[in-house]
């Protein structure tokens, strides 16, 4: 049984192609573990009765064709799940049950794909630690009272902690590739268009995308060939030729030139993580890479721009959640005050700071000089990347500017919260696509990861350029297990 | 600038989201701080910059409008808070 758990998603898939494993005792194996994981809270929902009875009928008559044939996967809670409770990590759709499937985890399905539960995430996604989700903070495997980043921090962690063998999450400032980063796993975030954003919670929508999270990068192919799909029901779907990124795989990137912008060398950023990075331009040098420094001259902000575009969204998003049609309802004497006590009780202290930014920068006489003077800053940021990548194929940066820290420390200041997504914000902005690898440890022996963002629509590229480092950078977790019960 | 006590009220009202005095004052910190880190926009000369509003960039596409799924007045029901099966009910706004 334990040998299960350590596999990857495609030794995995090999092993059940083979019938060397059948789906039922990979599902038992999960369920098993995650039975005694339950102090990290990576779960919200279980779905473990359901997942064996479809593991025993793939078994009995499933499709060994298939992309991912029998695997179970858990997901973020952020995606739909037709008839199982689906709540966004609050309190407002804490009852929310759906009655569609979202089009990436109907996907995954159509491939095989098992359903095993969802998993924790910051509260409609605002978040950079899973510190926010009214159902507890997450734990990460990588240390004690240490959080999985966000806001994807359940999908990292139960990867990380082996509960899933591969996950999805969703990525709006960088909720993919920072608990990624922080967790010691693979975070992808593709172009913007890539990926359908349909039945996914939304909460800033020029910016959302969906997108793996896996143990490493041939995982990260795998699951990005499953869902990654031209979508009729999202109009901002993009119908282009989507390559057969496990396939095409390839280590070899001589000649590839990598750009290492200098905006991202920020004060008071660690040495340990300019050292990885150092380290990450001497790997690439020795694959056959050509380095080139770049500018990025607008990168510093990116960051204030975001938190004027992706509150204004949301503001205007979650306006949807008034206690009427589904969700939490409080009362009240007439509809307004029932209206203003529903989502004063249902929405936690984050959700109701971005909404009221968002409703600020949008409000009269505010326009012009916040949300208006933002967009025109998203689109210098967008123009540093298309000038840039008239000399460069990629370019390389730290995931993050520090490495996890602990539960608590940062909850009093929202700003310094904020900082944690300065190096992957951008790259939402500029709708680009971008990969967090595991490359190295801290002084505490937690993960610190690196990013590489590529050309929009070119994922193979990164997917490449990373599966060639992975395999010098041979980045082992070797987590202790500490937290089974 | 500095958001004040009152604006705080004002936006929350906007927003449709109740807050009392001790919410309100600690919104303020909160708000202000965020704000006074948004304000480093107004170094950047954007005067001749269009915004850029959207990254696809182009005009949304447009679909034959016909039905596709029908007779799901049960589905759609089920999540309402209130125990009424055949419509949403909301406090009494007609007096």
């Amino acid at each position: 049984m334990s040998d299960i758990i350590n596999l990857t998603l495609s030794a995995l898939i090999d092993k059940i192609k083979k019938k060397e494993l059948s789906a039922q005792e990979i599902t038992n194996a999960y369920i098993a573990r995650a039975e005694k994981s339950k102090n990290l809270n990576t779960y919200i929902t279980t779905d473990f009765e359901n997942a064996i009875e479809k593991a025993k009928k793939f078994d009995e008559k499933g499709n060994f064709e298939y992309k991912l044939p029998g695997v179970p996967l858990a997901v973020k809670d952020l995606f739909c799940t037709n008839n199982l409770k689906t709540t966004a990590g609050s309190k407002i759709l804490s009852n929310f049950i759906p009655s569609y499937e979202s089009t990436v985890t109907q996907h995954l399905w159509d491939e095989g794909a098992i359903l095993l539960g969802k998993l924790n995430c910051d509260e409609f996604a605002m978040g950079s630690s899973n510190e926010t989700s009214f159902f507890g903070n997450v734990e990460s495997p990588v240390g004690k009272k240490v959080v999985p980043g966000g806001s994807s921090g359940g999908s990292a962690s139960a990867l990380a902690a082996k509960l899933t063998p591969a996950t999805i999450g969703t990525d709006t400032g960088g909720s993919i590739r920072q608990p990624a980063s922080f967790t010691g796993t693979v975070g992808l975030k593709p172009t913007y268009g890539s990926c359908s954003r349909y039945g996914i919670v939304a909460f800033a929508s020029s910016l959302d995308q969906a997108g793996p999270m896996t143990q490493d990068v041939s995982d990260a192919a795998i699951m990005l060939d499953v869902i990654s799909k031209y979508d009729t029901k999202d109009s901002t779907s993009v119908n282009f030729k989507r390559g057969d990124y496990f396939k095409s795989l390839s280590s070899n990137i001589k000649g590839k030139k990598i750009g290492i912008p200098k905006e991202y060398r920020v004060d008071g950023m660690p040495k340990e993580i300019e050292s990885l990075w150092q380290d990450g331009i001497t790997l690439l040098k020795n694959l056959g890479a050509k380095i080139i420094d770049i500018s990025l001259p607008h990168t510093n902000y990116a960051l204030p721009a975001y938190y004027i575009v992706a509150p204004a969204e949301a503001s205007s998003n979650l306006a949807r959640y008034d206690g009427v049609k589904y969700g939490y309802r409080s009362t009240g004497e007439n509809l307004i005050s029932m209206y203003e006590n529903t989502r004063s009780e249902g929405f936690g202290d984050e959700v109701k700071r971005r909404i009221m930014i968002g409703t600020y920068v949008l409000s009269s006489g505010y326009y012009d000089a916040y949300y208006l003077k933002a967009q025109k800053i998203r689109r210098l940021i967008k123009n540093d990347f298309d000038e840039a990548y008239k000399s460069v194929d990629a370019i390389l940066t730290p995931s993050t500017p520090s490495s996890a820290f602990k539960i608590g420390d940062k909850t009093d200041d929202p700003v310094s919260m904020y900082l944690n997504d300065i190096f992957t914000v951008p790259v939402n902005l500029s709708g680009l696509p971008a990969i967090s690898i595991p490359a190295g440890k801290d002084k505490n022996n937690y993960p610190l990861g690196l990013q590489l963002i590529g050309k929009a629509f070119e994922e193979q590229n990164l997917l490449n350029i990373s599966y060639s480092m992975e395999k010098e950078l041979s980045f082992k977790n070797n987590l202790q297990d500490w937290w089974i019960k | 600038m500095s958001i004040d006590l009152k604006t705080i009220k004002h936006i929350a009202k906007l927003s449709r989201i109740s807050i009392d005095d001790k919410k309100a004052k600690e919104l303020e910190k909160d708000l202000n701080s965020i704000f006074e880190f948004i304000e480093a926009l107004n170094k950047v000369d954007t005067k001749k910059v269009d915004p850029l509003t959207s990254i696809a960039e182009t005009s949304l596409k447009l679909r034959v409008d016909e039905v596709k799924t029908k007779d799901i007045r049960e589905q759609i029901l089920k999540n309402s808070p209130d125990e009424n099966k055949d419509f949403f009910v909301v406090p009494k706004v007609v007096e």
